[in-house]
């Protein structure tokens, strides 16, 4: 008895440590479908309604994305989305796009509430690259913590891209984070640009909390001096 | 030296560390908790075996799904079975980790960006976050305050730091003074009407001029709140003698010779001089008009006195497109006087505005009035408990029950409608919440963003009116 309850002691903080380390998967490279979206300004509230907000859980969004767009009738947290009317006019329904990967957007894409459901539902459905012209900021941070890379490309190159995808078969797109490029099929190669320090981080599938706990002394450093020249910043 | 913008400023006294690249360990000084954006911060917490660095640089309530309603018997009475277990979940993960809660029936509770600055827990010179989008409303204080995902809820929680880049610095200047009957709602919707929802992306804003310093504490809440409906994560207002006057004597707020310490230091909250911003944008304060949102993003807002726009009269497609699927939506045509738009509904709340000053605003309308006919509910929902005792001592209660409205318990109620108070399809609603998105007050409902005086003239007259001739 007392040997089981060693052993579970011991596989707990095992799994604590890959817990801290394992976060996230690794950013490889990959090809994909592309879906379009063609609206500008698609916000959280968008990409994920509220009422499935209720979850205490990180995962089961995927079949809620884009939910008030996607269904015909209203969604609810519980019900069945298999039987659920499907909007055929929504692009997610297009058959062309089924198994897409990459998101092609237009400007301002996750304005809205900083809610981490909306890259959670993004990750779940499967998608791994958000391509558009902008992006908010928030959304754009949250998307690095969940293992998505947004794209930002030129107005110019995403029209292009609009046209391509949108044609009778699907666009495909390798991705390669390492040489920050995008390939299509028929070799047209497109540079991007990515902060260094978020690209090290998916390529390493690495979790923000124990990089910054390696800095434990420098915050404790600092707290020590704020103390003293401010602490009315540490009285309650 | 060189001369500072107040976001240098900020910034500066809260850098940990800077890696080689630029990246920055920035130092919270606090972080407000509710119930929806926690709970998986709190499960990756418990999963690493990690605890909060510092726990009393926490406050938490719940605020998003609490029922507005009656509710003698707290979290029991949320009738809706995930929105209690969510709201039970803070409660008990607050109570394992050790933070303070101003839980369902506390006085003190409400939507965590009224009740922050109400206790004294937001002060000017600090960095807050929050798991949500309008904590920019907090830079109001002299502050350096924005919203967050729930991967950095847990972050700021397990570190008291952030990994953060700078952003850009800009400043809108709002001089002149402003005419009778324009509020800070229809300051802060006519600046998003200029540079539009993504313009304040990569940047912080300061909001400076004549009209900014001219409006009450509360009055730069409002404006701050809705920084991020213009795209900046974070806006601020410099400290003056009124944010002073306004922290002293609150629960969280130093007393004494720590007091007079934090005021030599708070004074000192204001871009130099000769700071330079990335981008500056002047308004016109004597221009801007009670202000009334027709479509489907904050940036698509007219004046009152205004018709619905033509997207045709639109020279970009992808804009014009993004309009007449706004007008679509919103069951509106082009050309239609705002004055001649009925509303279903009015809401007069939300972290924008339910603060005791607005509630005072939209009395002062409702006075001696009748709700019109046609208004199905015309709902009234302070942003605290304490706002809600205020406005009750005062007899404001009376005056909006007396005229029709509903009065009701604290909450962020049909801001996003995630409890019971919500939009039905096709119904249109006079707002003073901060957005106006597809679905927000309900899958199909039709949103217009006001202010509290302007959403209460539209509830006694049954459609938009210019406050300024009620």
């Amino acid at each position: 008895m007392r040997k089981n309850y060693l052993f579970f002691l011991v596989l707990l903080s095992v799994l604590r440590v890959l817990y801290g380390y394992l976060i996230m998967k690794k950013f490889e490279t990959f090809t994909g479908i592309v879906c379009p979206l063609d609206r500008s300004n698609v916000d959280t509230d968008a990409i994920i309604p509220k009422q499935f907000l209720k979850s205490t859980k990180r995962s089961g969004f995927g079949p809620n994305l884009f939910d008030e767009w996607r269904y015909l009738d209203h969604g609810e947290p519980g019900m069945d989305n298999s039987t659920r009317p499907l909007n055929e006019d929504f692009v997610l329904n297009d058959p062309r796009y089924q198994g897409a990967s990459i998101l092609l957007g237009r400007k301002n894409f996750g304005c809205g509430s900083s809610r981490e459901h909306a890259p959670w539902a993004l990750e779940d459905y499967g998608f791994r690259v958000i391509i558009a012209p902008s992006f908010a900021d928030i959304f754009f941070n949250n998307c690095f913590k969940n293992g998505i890379l947004p794209i930002v490309l030129s107005v110019e190159i995403i029209d292009e891209l609009f046209g391509l995808a949108s044609g009778e078969t699907a666009l495909d797109i390798a991705v390669d984070l390492e040489a920050q490029q995008l390939k299509t099929a028929d070799g047209k190669v497109i540079s991007f640009e990515v902060d260094a320090f978020r690209k090290h981080c998916l390529l390493n599938g690495l979790d923000d909390i124990g990089l910054t706990l390696q800095h434990v002394d420098a915050i404790k450093t600092y707290e020590t001096r704020r103390r003293q020249e401010a602490p009315w910043l540490f009285s309650q | 030296m060189t001369d500072k913008t107040l976001y240098d400023k900020l910034w500066d006294s809260h850098v940990v560390r800077y890696d080689d690249d630029g990246t920055a360990l920035l130092y919270i000084d606090r972080q407000l908790v509710h119930e929806v954006t926690s709970p998986q911060a709190f499960e990756g917490l418990r999963l690493a075996g990690r605890k909060p660095w510092r726990v009393e640089a926490n406050l938490a309530t719940p605020d998003h799904n609490v029922p507005t309603t009656s509710r003698p018997n707290g979290v029991a009475d949320i009738s809706d079975p995930i929105a209690r277990i969510q709201v039970e979940t803070l409660d008990a993960n607050c109570a394992e980790f050790g933070l303070t809660e101003f839980t369902i029936n506390d006085i003190r509770q409400g939507i965590v960006h009224v009740v922050g600055p109400e206790q004294g827990a937001t002060l000017p010179g600090m960095t807050v976050v929050c798991g949500d989008s309008h904590t920019s409303t907090h830079g109001a204080m002299g502050a350096l305050a924005f919203g967050i995902g729930t991967s950095e809820v847990e972050h700021a929680l397990a570190t008291q730091c952030l990994i953060q880049k700078k952003s850009k610095s800009m400043l809108i200047r709002v001089e002149g003074k402003t005419a009778p009957g324009v509020t800070a709602k229809d300051i802060v919707l006519a600046i998003i009407g200029e540079i539009g929802t993504a313009g304040g992306t990569g940047y912080a804003i300061e909001f400076g001029g004549q009209a900014i310093r001219d409006l009450s504490i509360e009055g730069r809440l409002t404006v701050c709140n809705m920084a991020i409906e213009a795209g900046a994560r974070a806006g601020f207002v410099a400290v003056d003698e009124k944010t002073i006057e306004y922290v002293k004597g609150r629960p969280y707020a130093p007393e004494g010779e720590i007091l007079e310490l934090a005021i030599a230091n708070w004074l000192t909250l204001h871009s130099d001089a000769g700071a330079e911003f990335d981008r500056v944008v002047n308004i016109d304060a004597s221009e801007i008009k009670p202000q009334v949102t027709w479509g489907t993003s904050p940036e698509m807002v007219v004046s009152v006195d205004m018709q619905v726009p033509d997207p045709d009269q639109v020279d970009d497609p992808v804009k014009a497109e993004g309009m007449r699927r706004a007008l679509d939506y919103m069951g509106l045509e082009a050309g239609t006087p705002v004055s001649e738009i009925n509303v279903d509904k009015v809401f007069i709340g939300s972290c924008t505005n339910s603060r005791i000053e607005d509630m005072r605003e939209a009395a002062g309308v409702a006075k001696g009035r009748r709700v019109a006919d046609n208004i199905k509910l015309a709902l009234v929902v302070p942003g605290s408990g304490l706002v809600k005792q205020q406005a009750e001592a005062e007899g404001l209660d009376k005056i909006f029950i007396d005229a029709g409205f509903e009065w009701r318990e604290p909450g962020c109620s049909m801001c996003l409608a995630m409890n019971a108070d919500r939009l039905e399809p096709g119904e249109r609603c006079a707002s003073t919440s901060n957005r106006n998105f597809e679905g927000r007050q309900g899958q199909g409902g039709r949103t217009h963003l006001v202010s509290p005086a302007m959403a209460a003239a539209a509830a006694i007259a049954g459609h938009f009116v210019d406050v300024r001739d009620f």
